[in-house]
């Protein structure tokens, strides 16, 4: 069910913007997801079809971008790229590490007309 | 035409998160937030908890379900302030209920204030409370896959708490396959194993978790 407060979000966010720049259209909601938040896109696409009915944004197409899960190691200093299923630092194993990137969940862009 | 807009589609759970936890800090109270399936002993825990902890803590309880409250009753049975969160069929609970129900606590007279969540392994993990823990619990009749199959809730916890252990000689549920796979999403999570029908466990689990509420709310 909370696909569709995400789907709802994603119209509050995109809507007023567009219509701030004068777009009479939404054809394309790009948006950036993690790696780790578990959201499927497939599913938003259905939610928003129904839930854009009646505003500039129905029939847009949602694109996804996923962001891989980075981290800082907070022991040996190691920035970058981990797998989902192991949040260590891979060099030195530490769990002592801060998550730089991969719960994001935003818009990040229109395409209008 | 091309907008660039980059805006969190969850922000404003986002905003009012930090709102909760900046005035439980200004009003020293701890929040908890318990999640798990049904029936993985949620409910069970808290109480539990209650009893071990009424003395030391002054304990308040949102309870979250999407209907009814029977939860809420055994709690409020036990006299101690309880308030019950009916989402109205939403698999989770956002921040702004929370902000919302901590107007029917007085905040001055509570020491830990417990939310259990609804009983679902996916949702109320994407969705901050303004909490200064987690706790996810998962029963051994689950089975040992849960951690693999569902590693958001698994990965932001600060404990897992592998309930019904009693049980394990009756199911196929290899403990430690779910404790390698909890520490290894999430490395600073602590394993307890706790039966709360026996008592099993429990001891030690509580004995950490006050420790943490402590250091939470002294002066």
């Amino acid at each position: 069910m909370h696909e569709l407060a995400i789907t709802e979000g994603i119209i509050e966010a995109a809507v007023p913007e567009a219509e701030r720049h004068g777009a009479e259209k939404i054809l394309e909601i790009r948006l950036k997801i993690g790696e780790l938040s578990g959201v499927l896109p497939e599913c938003i696409q259905e939610y928003f079809n129904i839930a854009s009915r009646g505003t500039i944004a129905e029939g847009a197409r949602l694109s996804v971008e996923k962001i891989p899960i980075t981290i800082h190691c907070n022991r040996c200093g190691y920035d970058g790229e981990i797998p989902k299923r192991k949040i260590h630092c891979p060099e030195c194993g530490s769990a002592e590490i801060k998550l730089m990137s991969g719960r994001e969940y935003y818009v990040d862009s229109l395409e209008v007309e | 035409m091309e907008i660039k807009i980059v805006k969190q589609i969850l922000e404003w759970n986002e905003d009012v998160s930090k709102q909760v936890a900046d005035l439980l800090s200004e009003k020293k109270v701890c929040l908890i937030n318990v999640m798990g399936s049904p029936g993985a002993g949620k409910t069970s825990l808290i109480t539990d908890i209650i009893n071990r902890l009424r003395d030391t803590f002054r304990i308040g309880v949102i309870e979250g379900d999407i209907a009814g409250q029977i939860d809420a009753d055994r709690i409020d049975k036990m006299g101690i302030p309880v308030v019950q969160l009916q989402t109205d069929g939403a698999c989770h609970i956002e921040a702004m209920s929370i902000q919302h129900m901590l107007s029917y606590f007085n905040l001055d007279e509570i020491d830990v204030l417990f939310v259990e969540n609804i009983g679902n392994l996916v949702c109320p993990a994407e969705f901050n409370i303004g909490e200064d823990m987690r706790i996810a619990i998962l029963s051994v009749p689950e089975g040992d896959d849960k951690v693999e199959k569902y590693p958001l809730m698994f990965a932001t916890t600060d404990a897992l708490i592998m309930n019904k252990y009693d049980m394990l000689p009756y199911f196929e549920f290899d403990d430690a396959r779910v404790e390698r796979n909890v520490l290894d999403l999430n490395g600073k999570a602590k394993v307890f194993r706790v039966s709360t029908k026996t008592g099993e466990g429990a001891a030690s689990f509580v004995a950490w978790l006050s420790d943490r509420i402590a250091a939470k709310i002294k002066v």
